[in-house]
């Protein structure tokens, strides 16, 4: 019970050790052999698990979290939900999620509302438009990274701008920044 | 105590240069903070850093100017043709490496990647990137003043604006050429020094603009 509780919490909150993230689910699989497993989280959001067996080509669409250890060629859209590419995953894909956690490899652009997590030994080569992005140590990447959106309401003040602008043109905008952050 | 300070006594005597060189070596920079005020002025600018990737160098530049980041990992490339010994100079490799448009990037990051090329490729280089800079964009890079025959590659963390960690990390030496300024100036023909500075640690930053209105 317990093995299977660390199982479901892993897509939701993953940790930062790649291995740490295939046991739980190698322990679930030894006691379920369906590649395909669903889960309840202790959210009592649904996890689903697509297995190391498993191989799609596609399209990809879905309302719940989601784990990918297997391939997947197509299109993968949880527009609400974390999508988690496990060390195993391998993906030729469009990634759309809330957010998008890389511990295996993906080849393709990525698109997440909320954030983008490359990590360790995680492998992305294509674009990523996402407002956060974490890229660790020992990671790979290629493409380019837009963070656009978010960028302009989350940076601070900015000492190193060299041309000031009128009072009267910089308060507005400042006011317009707090209130999309709030 | 005694436990700390033999651990402290052990950890001075083994730490050293491995460790050293993994940890990094911090120096200031006076011409990151000249070159993030360039940018800042624009909406959503395009950045491109020749670099290899550092997930803290994304967060800054997206976090601070809300901007695109192109990577492109020169430095690697030149490793894999290092390693690959193939015939082809890495000009001719240069030639088809950018495909984007002329006129297309906001501000790039070079590092210090001109300091291991052959004058050729390094032409060669300073031209395609004179020719993907925005008018008014700016372009940053690092010069050392002391050639070396067998330095590693280093990536550049920022820190804040004012300091880089400097971490070297290719396992393979490149020779490091020292270019002359005149050298360096014209070799990026068609941009202007805004700002260039002669640091302690033998680097010279220099920070070029494109003239408005010319693409």
């Amino acid at each position: 019970m317990w093995k299977r509780d660390e199982a479901v919490r892993q897509p939701a909150v993953p940790t930062n050790d790649a291995a740490a993230a295939v046991a739980p689910a190698a322990a679930t699989q030894a006691t379920r052999p369906d590649p395909l497993q669903t889960m309840k989280s202790q959210t009592g959001r649904d996890v689903v698990n697509i297995g190391k067996s498993v191989v799609i080509k596609g399209e990809l669409n879905g309302s719940e979290d989601l784990t990918i250890e297997g391939h997947v060629e197509g299109k993968i859209e949880l527009r609400e939900h974390v999508l988690t590419i496990g060390p195993n995953g391998r993906i030729k894909a469009e990634l759309f999620a809330k957010s998008v956690v890389v511990l295996g490899e993906v080849i393709g652009n990525v698109i997440a509302s909320e954030k983008v997590d490359i990590r360790e030994n995680g492998s992305v080569e294509g674009d990523i438009t996402s407002p956060r992005v974490a890229i660790a140590e020992g990671a790979h990447f290629r493409g380019s990274v837009d963070m656009a959106n978010k960028g302009k309401a989350v940076a601070g003040p900015r000492p190193a701008e060299v041309r000031p602008q009128p009072q009267a043109v910089a308060a507005p905008q400042a006011v317009a920044q707090a209130q999309k952050v709030g | 105590m005694l436990w700390d300070s033999r651990n402290k006594a052990r950890n001075d005597a083994a730490a050293p240069a491995a460790a050293l060189a993994d940890e990094g070596q911090l120096f200031p920079t006076k011409a990151l903070r000249k070159f993030l005020a360039c940018l800042t002025s624009r909406e959503s600018p395009v950045l491109m850093d020749l670099g290899p990737v550092v997930g803290s160098n994304v967060t800054f530049f997206g976090e601070r100017l809300g901007c695109k980041i192109i990577l492109e990992d020169l430095f690697g490339d030149l490793e894999r043709h290092t390693r690959s010994a193939v015939e082809t100079p890495f000009a001719d490799f240069l030639k088809g490496r950018f495909k984007h448009e002329a006129g297309s990037v906001d501000g790039i990051l070079c590092w210090n990647f001109f300091d291991y090329l052959e004058p050729a490729a390094a032409t060669l280089l300073a031209g395609s990137l004179t020719r993907l800079l925005r008018p008014d964009g700016a372009l940053l890079a690092f010069f050392t003043t002391v050639g070396v025959s067998d330095a590693r590659f280093s990536k550049y963390v920022i820190m804040d604006e004012d300091s880089l960690k400097q971490k070297p990390y290719s396992s393979s030496g490149k020779r490091q050429i020292a270019l002359p300024n005149r050298d360096i100036i014209r070799m990026f023909e068609g941009l202007k020094v805004a700002e260039s500075f002669l640091l302690k640690t033998n680097i010279r930053e220099f920070l070029f603009r494109k003239p408005p209105g010319k693409l």
